[in-house]
């Protein structure tokens, strides 16, 4: 358990924020640059002192006003992967790699050295001096030396932030690899909605210093409300699947989700395994009766939730099919349709509207 | 080559003073550079101020402050001799102390040029992997600020190597005690027909001068690499 209420102040900027989240799996905080994700993420961390409040994890209080307590940062025992990597120029790899594990007490060291380099596939790294590596490898680097020193939650500051597209796909898998085979609790910080998706269980959303949002990856980021903070300037939905077979003729994959099927393009995955998929609300049609001779493979019945005008002659239409899903249609469609809460109604979704990146396990 | 007894002496008696002078000198120099670049405490200015003095002091002035605070009738140089029995004054002591008065100023600036240089994002980063503040200091931040360190004691060796006007004022030319390598040349200016052997002496302060130089270039160059400041890959 994650708890925190806290007040700080730095300049100008005034950070006032209270959420709590279960330890476990991965917990985005997510917000537009300026918002104090990464104020949040150093007063986790000890870097930051905070005015006012409280911050526990588990059973450990990290720091509280009250009772003056303030847990220095060595003593905090998380992780932290920052946004740079802040490798240490005088030692080589694996120098950096052994500098917290020296230091973490014997009878706490969770992870091998062996492990984590097998994990994050460093050995051809370990002689090497951090200046001469990639961005990418600098910061799979920079999260090995972190994970040594057997953190009891890992704080992570936009790690990919600072890298460029192919080197984000390089150690995206790394970051997916270490939550699910270490099952180490992670603080994600991110303004990448693409990662929330593949990476989060839970999401703190946050705005000037504020937490507008907390809760389950698919209820925050379905939440029309919220899209003016989340930047996500197109309606979409978040919906929960299983990977229910191949079809290898076509190239398609098939998931489950509720009593409906859902054919996308060939995922990588094993049957059976649970994925996560956003459908952006442009990417899906209406059509009051089932449409015939038509290249669209997904064809859903279910029934109007909600009809939502937005700023232009676009309606956000909430439908339900199982799961809910939002489709975007021109008000002289709703009208023609005769669009409005309860109308049987079937939701059409490309299969090619499912690409990896909006995919998450 | 062939030194006379005479220039052994006062290159052993120079390499002494030095030597000594640098390293008495260098903890406190280590830290009036900790506390001038990172310190936040009232009377900051003043510690700056009193550090730089003997940069823009008369070296005769300072030798002649280290003379009234350290004579046998000084209020420093009194309690030494009645509590410890211990006399700078006329001493090869004497000297290095005066030595080290005058390059303090000179280690105290490069290293705290170089400590403002260091990252402290990663001394932040050291303290998330579980190093305490002075483990942080001795692991990240030295190793850091070393070139500046070995600029210092360059200096300040250099600066000991070169001072006349203090030693002379404090401890005054005494043959084999305080007569260093600058002293001893400056005697034989004085003596008539010295010409030749002052001229021996210039040229074995450069050959020392320049050894120094040697050693600490190799040196920096060595840790600029380890640091990878260098120029090895990328």
């Amino acid at each position: 358990m994650i708890e925190v209420d806290v007040g700080a102040r730095s300049g100008r900027f005034q950070l006032e924020a209270a959420f709590s989240a279960s330890g476990q799996g991965v917990l985005a905080l997510f917000g537009r640059s300026g918002s104090g994700k990464t104020t949040l993420l150093n007063i986790l961390a000890g870097l930051v002192r905070p005015d006012r409040g409280r911050v526990t994890i588990g059973d450990r209080v990290l720091f509280d006003a009250g009772t003056g307590i303030d847990l220095r940062p060595e003593r905090r025992r998380l992780g932290y992967v920052f946004q740079e990597h802040r490798l240490f120029p005088h030692f080589d790899v694996r120098g950096n790699l052994l500098y917290g594990s020296r230091r973490a007490p014997t009878n706490e060291r969770s992870v091998s050295f062996e492990q984590i380099v097998e994990l994050l596939d460093l050995g051809r790294l370990l002689d090497r001096r951090p200046t001469g590596l990639s961005g990418g490898e600098k910061q799979r680097v920079a999260i090995g030396r972190a994970l040594l020193a057997s953190p009891r939650l890992l704080l992570m500051d936009e790690p990919l932030a600072s890298l460029d597209a192919p080197r984000k796909d390089e150690v995206l898998p790394f970051v997916e690899r270490l939550r699910d085979t270490l099952r180490l609790p992670i603080v994600y910080v991110t303004h990448e909605v693409g990662e929330i998706i593949r990476l989060a269980d839970q999401v703190v959303l946050m705005s000037d210093g504020r937490v507008a949002a907390t809760g389950l990856v698919e209820e925050v980021l379905g939440r029309r409300d919220l899209r003016p903070l989340t930047g996500i300037h197109e309606a979409g939905s978040v919906i929960h699947a299983r990977v229910l077979g191949h079809d290898e003729r076509y190239g398609l994959t098939q998931l489950a989700f509720a009593d409906k099927t859902l054919l996308v393009g060939r995922l990588d995955l094993p049957v059976g395994a649970a994925v996560r998929l956003r459908i952006a609300a442009r990417d899906v049609s209406l059509a009051t009766t089932p449409p015939q001779g038509i290249s669209i493979l997904n064809i859903l019945s279910g029934s109007v939730v909600e009809v939502v005008p937005d700023r232009d002659s676009h309606m956000d239409v909430l439908v339900d099919v199982g799961e809910r899903l939002w489709a975007r249609v021109t008000r002289r469609s709703a009208a023609d349709l005769g669009l409005a809460p309860g109308r049987p109604i079937h939701a059409l979704i490309k299969a090619v509207a499912v690409d990896r990146r909006n995919l998450g396990r | 080559m062939f030194l006379t007894d005479l220039e052994i002496e006062a290159i052993q008696l120079s390499l002494k003073v030095a030597l000594w002078s640098v390293a008495c000198s260098l903890p406190p120099a280590l830290l009036v550079a900790f506390l001038l670049a990172r310190g936040r405490f009232p009377g900051r200015v003043i510690l700056d101020v009193v550090t730089h003095l003997p940069l823009v002091m008369p070296p005769v002035a300072v030798g002649y402050g280290l003379l009234l605070l350290l004579g046998r009738k000084g209020p420093l140089g009194a309690w030494l001799h009645d509590s410890f029995g211990l006399s700078v004054i006329f001493t090869w002591r004497g000297a290095a102390l005066a030595a080290a008065v005058m390059g303090f100023p000179l280690m105290v600036r490069a290293m705290r040029l170089s400590l403002e240089a260091v990252d402290r994002r990663l001394e932040a980063a050291a303290s998330t992997l579980g190093a305490g503040r002075l483990d942080v200091f001795v692991s990240v931040t030295l190793p850091l600020m070393s070139p500046g360190i070995i600029a210092g004691i360059l200096l300040g060796f250099a600066r000991s190597l070169g001072e006349f006007g203090a030693t002379i004022t404090f401890v005054a030319s005494i043959p084999g005690e305080t007569r260093t390598l600058s002293l001893a040349i400056f005697a034989l200016m004085q003596t008539p027909g010295g010409e030749a052997a002052t001229l021996r002496l210039c040229l074995l302060s450069v050959v020392l001068a320049l050894a120094a130089l040697g050693a600490s270039e190799w040196l920096s160059r060595r840790l600029a690499r380890r640091l990878g400041m260098g120029h090895d890959r990328g």
